[in-house]
């Protein structure tokens, strides 16, 4: 049975909403029945990814995060988009336990979490336009199985 | 889901038994509290037990790193222990398993310690 589904959510990027932004990725792919490790992976993609925007992009300050969740079939693809003050030189931003705000006790290892826990990742900033960050992740699930 | 925190302490060592998920909404408050305990009370030593955590990003990641380098100035020890499946992959990721001392459960790091 091929299977494919679209949603996307929106709200405001207040850190609340990480564990809401975790609860949603992980009712989106229930149908898909992942495994207790993808499903964790997978919410911890989208905790790395909405924290991200909330610290760096917005700066703590007012604005709106975006998440747009797809399957087709075993794939899964993530995108968590903000329209905040973008990333300076991305390539910094993604060496392992680089980080911009060491005072606030940042490990510096979000982004590299998040390349290890999906199958492909993308992330592309303009400063002062925002941070689109993509990942996909392809389940073990046998997609042949009826739903 | 959100996170509580059951500390006590014993002698010297602060113990923090987490339930529920540590991000960087719930590491907030729970820093607030480890700091002002650790100044109060004079801690050298923290044990970790994550028995009950049932998730963890890298802002928990942050957290115990913090309070690392904290009781590494007081000369003592910080204590990870009841590491659950859930929370493995990112503890192994980050490299904490290197630095910190890792016990099975809080008796062991009690008598790492040697203050049982």
């Amino acid at each position: 049975m091929f299977r494919r589904n679209y949603a996307e959510v929106v709200f405001d990027a207040l850190s609340q909403n990480e564990a809401f932004a975790r609860m949603v990725v992980a009712g989106f792919v229930m149908p898909l029945d992942p495994t207790l490790d993808e499903l964790n992976e997978l919410k911890t993609i989208v905790s790395e990814a909405v924290t991200n925007s909330i610290i760096h992009g917005y700066e703590n300050k007012k604005g709106k995060v975006k998440m747009i969740m797809e399957y087709e079939n075993e794939w899964i693809t993530l995108t968590i988009i903000d329209y905040g003050k973008g990333i300076e030189d991305v390539n910094k931003a993604r060496e392992l336990f680089y980080t911009s705000k060491p005072e606030e006790e940042r490990s510096g290892m979000g982004l590299t979490i998040m390349e290890i826990f999906s199958d492909e990742f993308y992330i592309s900033s303009k400063l002062g336009e925002g941070t689109v960050v993509k990942v996909r992740k392809k389940l073990t699930c046998s997609c042949e199985d009826d739903a | 889901m959100s996170l509580s925190a059951y500390l006590y302490i014993r002698a010297d060592t602060l113990f923090v038994r987490l339930t529920g998920e540590l991000d960087h909404h719930t590491s907030k408050s729970l820093r607030d509290r480890l700091n002002s305990l650790m100044m109060e009370y004079d801690i050298k030593n923290i044990v970790f037990n994550l028995k009950n955590l049932t998730f963890m990003d890298s802002s928990g990641i942050g957290v115990i790193l913090g309070r690392y380098h904290y009781v590494k100035q007081q000369k003592g020890t910080l204590i990870v222990c009841e590491i659950n499946s859930q929370i493995e992959k990112i503890i192994q990721l980050s490299g904490l398993y290197k630095i910190l001392v890792i016990t099975k459960d809080e008796d062991q790091a009690l008598s790492y310690l040697g203050v049982a």
